[in-house]
């Protein structure tokens, strides 16, 4: 508890020295709305009931859209270690789309979509599944030769291999490709929001900053930073179960 | 992957032809897909709206690269992407070699980036043209405060990481402090501090992309977001197609760096992953 208080103590700093800052001034109060100031808008935001439909609204396109780039995504990545074939048809493609930047997909879906919903689970899917599958795809292709073999010389087959050596050795490389995916997945959201959209937080974030209610603003914008924080603690503590078998074995 | 291919050396005319081999494989992925979309284009399965054939799209960036409106959007898009990218490794890494060496800077950095690395940090957005307004300043600010943060864990992880027999042999051959960071610290580190700038530059183009669609001013992302206003759909693939190729060739750019200033590593001898 001590070692977390001085561990933790600098963002209480931080913070201190926002208020102290924003007290006597020394920025424009629109600039940095005193961190006190901050805290009611943000509890108007919350009792009215808007910060919560709209972080939920963002919550449900960002959470559909990554399970469908994992659904989607993982069994391409390994397909891709397991035949050679799709290797060879789709590595090109993987390669190249990797390294495009996401966001500019936003108008596209957008086109094709609209404004709604489907344009932010499409956007999120895109640009999520690819880490998936270049994690999946890394972990099964790099699944322990022996163990395949000494599989295989026990009349296991090809199908029975994938679900119960493969997987399992390339569940290491799948979940932290989820994880990165999981962060782009907030990027995607908000950036999204912020551009074109009917509610969410990114939405409410731009509303609030162009209306000019700033300490609303702020209040919204840490609750985004918070949640992808959440999200990822929360995660990680996942990860770590799903893989507390392979801990054992290595201790 | 053949194991053999490593370990002998096959002649230069053969190698060449191997490689042309691979190209086209590469390329052929790449053709079938342009011409898929092509006739699923002119189908009529979807409007012109929708999906204009690739012909269409590739008369358009054409027309700008004659008018020379492609090469002024391209390169303020590099142009932001770079600077914001630059300034971030600076940051990163000075700020990384400040939290390896002294108690105190890792006291104060330690939460605040543990805290920070994880958050959508495009959302302060709004915040940050509040302070720099919409020009390219606040535009490269965003673009360095998200790439900044792979880049100090990794050189964190990567100095931390150095093994002790080189830090001592280092210093029971009488190197100094400063020798000892430049000449063996950060060359052993330097993989890891190389492997978190790879991730921070395909980050940083998606928030200059990103940037210019929110607070236009020309670039790429700015272009296709006056397009999109427009209902000009062929002006918005073409700026698709347009980052696409600038993403795949600034990464590997730097994929190909990387081999060259790791030559004297192990890794230069292992066959390249993806």
């Amino acid at each position: 508890m001590k070692a977390a208080l001085i561990r933790y103590s600098p963002l209480a700093i931080l913070a201190i020295a926002w208020q102290l800052i924003a007290q006597f001034e020394l920025v424009s109060s629109t600039a940095l709305p005193p961190l006190t100031q901050v805290a009611t808008a943000w509890l108007d935001l919350l009792t009215s009931g808007e910060l919560l439909t709209n972080a939920g609204l963002s919550l449900y396109r960002g959470g559909v859209g990554l399970l469908l780039s994992i659904v989607i995504g993982a069994p391409l990545g390994i397909a891709m270690a397991w035949w050679k074939p799709v290797d060879i048809a789709l590595s090109p493609l993987v390669e190249a789309f990797y390294p495009m930047p996401k966001s500019a997909l936003i108008p596209v879906t957008v086109i094709w979509l609209g404004f709604g919903d489907g344009s932010k689970i499409l956007l999120v899917f895109l640009g999520c599944m690819l880490p998936v599958t270049i994690g999946a795809f890394n972990g099964a292709r790099s699944s322990e030769q022996v163990l395949v073999w000494s599989a295989r010389s026990m009349g296991a087959s090809r199908l029975r291999m994938l679900w119960d050596v493969v997987l399992p050795s390339a569940m290491p490389d799948i979940l932290n490709g989820i994880r990165t995916a999981l962060a782009l997945a907030f990027i995607l959201m908000v950036t999204s929001e912020l551009i074109v959209a009917r509610g969410g937080l990114g939405n409410l974030i731009g509303y609030l900053g162009a209306n000019g209610s700033y300490d609303a603003m702020y209040g919204a914008v840490l609750t985004v930073a918070f949640l992808g924080f959440a999200a990822d603690r929360l995660y990680q503590m996942f990860m770590q179960r799903m893989l507390a078998w392979r801990q054992v074995g290595d201790a | 992957m053949s194991s053999a291919a490593l370990h002998t050396t096959p002649s230069i005319g053969r190698r060449a032809l191997q490689a042309c081999g691979w190209a086209a494989v590469h390329l052929s992925s790449i053709i079938a897909l342009l011409v898929a979309w092509e006739v699923f284009a002119r189908s009529g399965a979807v409007t012109m709206f929708m999906l204009p054939p690739f012909s269409a799209v590739a008369e358009r960036i054409w027309a700008d690269a004659v008018n020379g409106t492609l090469w002024i959007n391209i390169g303020l898009t590099l142009y932001r992407t770079f600077v914001g990218f630059v300034l971030a490794c600076i940051i990163g890494i000075g700020l990384g070699i400040a939290m390896a060496r002294t108690a105190l800077a890792r006291w104060f950095f330690d939460p605040i980036i543990s805290v920070g690395f994880p958050m959508p940090k495009v959302a302060f957005l709004p915040v940050i043209i509040l302070w720099f307004g919409v020009f390219d300043l606040s535009k490269i600010t965003m673009v360095t405060v998200e790439a900044v943060f792979p880049i100090v864990t990794a050189t964190v992880l990567g100095l931390q990481g150095v093994s002790h027999e080189l830090i001592w042999s280092a210093r029971n051959m009488g190197a100094k402090d400063r020798e000892l960071l430049w000449q063996v610290m950060l060359p052993a580190a330097f993989p890891q501090i190389m492997t978190g700038i790879q991730v921070a530059l395909p980050i940083a183009l998606i928030v200059a992309v990103f940037t210019e669609m929110a607070m236009g001013g020309f670039g790429v992302g700015g272009d296709m977001m006056h397009a999109s206003r427009f209902a000009d759909s062929r002006g918005v693939f073409a700026g698709i197609v347009e980052i696409a190729v600038v993403g795949y060739c600034v990464v590997k750019g730097l994929a190909i760096l990387r081999r060259r200033l790791l030559l004297w590593h192990q890794e230069a001898v292992a066959p390249s992953t993806v």
